[in-house]
């Protein structure tokens, strides 16, 4: 085993500790502002999506240890990057093809 | 206690299916005999069946995909003959709900248990070699893989016997694959096929792209891999990026029909534009999956036998990056007619046009690397020939076809056939044939008869011409795809001709038959004896024909992409070490055999509803890939002694040859 | 993808499925389950609006009661993380404690799911209801199964650690089921983002 191998890789109890108090933090706030409800919607919207963007990127910095120092941390953290792009492509345009055709079809 | 399951299922008053069964029949024992009577069942279990070697794996896949492409090709002749003879509102020998089940059958057989076999074979056999691995990065897993294909070929095959095959072409769509519409089991059939093969391939993808980033030789950098793994690995990252669509895709369809659910249905909200959309968001990458193997194969042919190294290696590898890129966003362009947005149809058209751009730089580079090169037409060239006029004329009505103006007129006719046709024949399974003859000696030890092979290619390429131009002529008459008869005298003469075709294509299979049983009588005349026939580039020349099970004595240490031409020119070449290190290797396993029948038992329960024999079978599945990962007897090292003896005699052998 | 940065890992290691393959391919795994996921979520996206005259996601979504479910996944994350740390120090003791306290924090989840699923199909609103109920039952369903497969996973790895102690392959196996398990919260946040709180806002 070479000493890059991950599972012999001990990251310590701080990057647990300190992505768990974010990711509280990151919930309990879009969950606040959707059950007080006083924020216009769009707003709402918007701040939900960015906050789970962090989240996400604090969970995969945090519990999943990407990074871009390692060997192995690298070619995971493409890996992750190439399938979001495949998946921002194939959700985003199957989206927009099932709208517009809705769009045509009401019209 | 059989679920829907009653004799009524089976095709007892058809003749056709009954004399196909009848004779399949006779082939099965026949085979039966011949094993038990030449005490093979067991040579057959530890060697074969069981195997974690990469190139039986991959000789496995060839043979499933060849029988499969038999299967395939019975289909193509009787539409075929059906299309010839039902003309004039005659009705044909093939009723309409034959038929269809036939162009199903078709279409599922020859993409999915036919072509990706064939291109997963010759991935397996080759790539661990080009790269100088000693296996794949998971050996067991990919015994796996292939027991999941097998079990899915076996459901597609078992629905001749027992029910029906689906009626509605080979993508299913609802709501006509809905349960109202097809209350059978053909779709069912479909379904639990493709999903049980699908997840195989799925972990193909995985296994190999794990295998390319963590098994490469010493100081073989990613850009001097070789260009037939850098194809395979791309298709391979497709494979992985889009397969789970089609999972996914199949998934929603099987609660639809099962649970009542309402994904793709037409009441209470569903959607069937949905299946349809996902579906391609699949099947467009999946088009690329087999063919960017088969551009890699063509480079490599190409470049060995013109005596050159490949002309433009970077743009070659940046192409296929690109294409498989572009693969993901023009899926679209298979449903222009569902009547998107203009802005859509226009995006979707623009980005399929832009691929026409990669794929010629391909076709230059070839061009470029024959340039002023010395060419032998042996048969593996005379298919990368054929292959670069067929498939540049696919390509161009490809893009033709990616116009939506002109899709809106030509969809669904018979003009869309032929084009498919023309880019999946002319491109992949021209390059497998050339992979074939280009590998075979490789894996099999022996070289393959050169002039059957230039009979079969002749027959094959003259008639594809002969059977599929005739339907781009239909198509702009106005002939839609999936007719069981005609009533057009206008038709008729092009009908008789692509029926004429395909025939002569049956004469390139036949001749490909004859070629397999000649080259096998003549073998020890066609030995090849130092492994490398040809004067090849790459590494897996380097090794004995047929390779040692542990492929190298001791890793080749790479610095060129063409590293076994760069070997034999520093004189590094076949040369013995000093001494020999213990090897380590997986040890076979009966565990992928034994779940890929249970989950066909499984598949065929789903199918028929028998839920006892579905609970007990993928629960036994789950114990035993469990009782697999407890295991501890799963390696064993090959003692230096060994190695050294099977070294020495081929090194012998050699020596001897090139004195010679 | 850059060259430079992979072509040194060739050499390093031992050529045979080494825990940092083994890792790495379940890692891709886990990239084709999120292609899974994002065909479904895309499927729901079209999906959501199409109630039939049924009930929509306001009508039906308890934001506390999901937010309760969202703290056992993370609490159940930060203990898988203890349970990582004790079997890469070799801490047999450790890792079965914090390996159990997440299984029953992962339990608490799917009963949780159960429940609330229970609770919709008894009031009439069942997957069968409209496209949107087929959807939204769907997706969160397909992470419940997840789940509920990471918690068999779970209990098996249990026993062999009991059984084998820390061998090297098994502190793989944690390695790769702490992929899984931390790999599904992800995509809880995605869930409980697009389906519960989106679905209550409009």
């Amino acid at each position: 085993m070479s000493q890059h191998d991950q599972s012999h890789q001990d990251h310590g109890v701080k990057p647990y500790v300190i992505g768990f108090v974010l990711a509280v933090i990151l919930t309990v706030i879009p969950f606040w502002l959707v059950m007080q409800g006083t924020l216009d919607k769009a707003v709402t919207l918007w701040t939900i999506v960015i906050f789970a963007i962090v989240q996400i990127a604090v969970h995969l910095k945090y519990f999943l240890h990407l990074s871009l120092t390692t060997d192995d941390g690298r070619l995971n953290t493409f890996t992750f990057l190439f399938s979001a792009l495949i998946i921002v492509l194939v959700v985003g345009l199957s989206v927009w093809i099932i709208y517009a055709s809705n769009a045509m079809m009401m019209g | 206690m059989f679920g829907k399951l009653t004799l009524d299922a089976l095709p007892l008053h058809v003749p056709i299916v009954m004399g196909t069964l009848a004779v399949v029949a006779i082939i099965g024992l026949a085979l039966v005999i011949a094993i038990t009577k030449y005490k093979k069942w067991g040579y057959l279990w530890r060697e074969w069946i069981t195997s974690v070697d990469h190139k039986r794996l991959g000789i496995m896949y060839i043979i499933l995909a060849q029988v499969m492409m038999l299967r395939g090709f019975a289909d193509a002749i009787m539409m075929r003959t059906q299309l010839a003879v039902a003309t004039n509102g005659a009705e044909g020998y093939l009723p309409p709900e034959h038929y269809d089940q036939i162009f199903t059958a078709h279409g599922v057989i020859m993409i999915i248990f036919m072509a990706m076999p064939f291109m997963i074979g010759l991935m397996n056999i080759v790539l661990p070699l080009q790269i100088g691995a000693r296996d794949v990065a998971f050996p067991f897993l990919n015994n796996l893989s292939f027991w999941l294909a097998v079990a899915g070929a076996l459901l597609v095959n078992i629905s001749l016997a027992v029910g029906e095959f689906a009626k509605t072409g080979w993508i299913a769509y609802p709501p006509l694959s809905g349960i109202n519409h097809s209350p059978g089991s053909g779709v069912d059939y479909y379904i639990w096929a493709l999903q049980i093969s699908g997840i195989g391939t799925t972990l193909t993808g995985v296994n190999f792209i794990a295998t390319v980033l963590k098994m490469r030789a010493p100081g073989m950098k990613l850009m001097q891999m070789p260009i037939f793994t850098w194809a395979c690995t791309w298709a391979n990252i497709l494979i992985v990026a889009s397969f789970p669509i089609l999972t996914g895709a199949l998934a929603m369809l099987t609660l639809d029909r099962y649970l009542d659910f309402h994904f793709f249905t037409n009441d209470l909200g569903g959607n069937a534009m949905m299946y349809i959309n996902l579906f391609w968001a699949w099947g467009h990458p999946e088009v690329y999956i087999l063919v960017l193997p088969a551009f890699g194969i063509f480079s490599e042919v190409i470049s060995t036998f013109s005596g050159k190294r490949l002309f433009g290696y970077t743009s070659m590898v940046v192409a296929s990056g690109v294409i498989s890129i572009l693969g993901f966003i023009v899926w679209l362009h298979h449903f222009f007619t569902m009547g998107s947005s203009a802005d859509v149809n226009a995006f979707f058209g623009v980005t399929t046009m832009i691929i026409a751009v990669p794929t010629g730089v391909k076709l230059f580079n070839w061009l470029f690397t024959m340039y002023k090169g010395r060419v032998q037409f042996r048969p593996p060239v005379l298919w990368t020939l054929g292959f670069m006029v067929t498939f540049t004329i696919g390509g161009m009505t490809g893009v033709l076809l990616s116009v939506p103006g002109a899709d809106y007129v030509l969809h669904n006719s018979l003009f869309l056939i032929a084009h498919f046709h023309n880019t999946i024949i002319g491109g992949a399974v021209f390059g497998y044939m050339a992979g074939f003859a280009y590998w075979f000696p490789k894996a099999m030890g022996y070289k393959l008869d050169e002039k059957w092979g230039k009979r079969a290619f002749w027959f094959w390429q003259v008639g594809f011409y002969v059977a599929f131009m005739p339907l781009y002529v239909l198509g702009f008459l106005g002939m839609t795809r999936r007719m069981n008869h005609t009533d057009n005298p206008d038709w008729n003469m092009w009908l008789y001709i692509a029926c004429a075709g395909a025939f002569i294509i049956g004469l390139g299979v036949v001749s490909q038959l004859i070629q397999l049983y000649v080259s096998y009588r003549d073998r020890e005349k066609n030995r090849d004896v130092t492994g490398d026939p040809w004067n090849g580039h790459t590494l897996e020349w380097s090794t004995m024909s047929p390779p040692q099970f542990y492929n190298f004595a001791k890793d080749p240490v790479v610095s060129d992409i063409d590293a076994f031409t760069d070997m034999k020119e520093k004189g590094t070449a076949y040369q013995r070490p000093e001494k020999y290190k213990p090897i380590h290797m997986p040890r076979n396993t009966g565990a992928g055999f034994i779940m890929g029948m249970l989950l066909t038992a499984c598949g065929f329960g789903l199918v028929w509803h028998i839920w006892w024999l579905v609970i007990v079978t993928f629960a036994a599945t789950i114990v035993t890939y469990i009782k697999r990962c407890y295991d501890k007897d799963v390696d064993y090292y090959v003692q230096p002694d060994e190695i050294e003896k099977i070294e020495g005699e081929h090194l012998a052998a050699v020596e001897t040859t090139l004195k010679a | 993808m850059s060259t430079s940065v992979l072509n040194n890992e060739a050499h390093s290691h031992e050529h045979h499925d080494s825990g940092s393959t083994t890792l790495f391919g379940f890692w891709l795994y886990l990239m084709t389950d999120c292609v899974l996921f994002a065909s479904v979520f895309a499927t729901y996206a079209v999906l959501f609006m199409n109630t039939a005259g049924g009930p929509s996601g306001h009508d039906i979504f308890e934001l506390d009661y999901v937010l309760v479910e969202t703290f056992a996944l993370l609490f159940s994350s930060i203990t898988y993380g203890f349970a990582m740390i004790g079997a890469q120090r070799g801490n047999k003791q450790v890792t079965l404690l914090w390996l159990a306290v997440t299984f029953i924090l992962g339990a608490v989840f799917i009963g949780m799911e159960v429940n609330e699923f229970s609770h919709l199909i008894h009031e009439g609103f069942g997957p069968q209801r409209s496209a949107f109920l087929t959807a939204f039952f769907s997706l969160v369903g397909m992470h419940g199964l997840h789940v509920t497969a990471g918690l068999i996973w779970m209990a098996v790895l249990m026993l062999e650690v009991m059984n084998n102690g820390l061998q090297p392959r098994t502190v793989t196996r944690v390695g790769c089921l702490s992929l899984f398990w931390h790999f599904l919260d992800v995509v809880w946040i995605c869930v409980f983002t697009v389906v519960y709180l989106m679905g209550a806002v409009s």
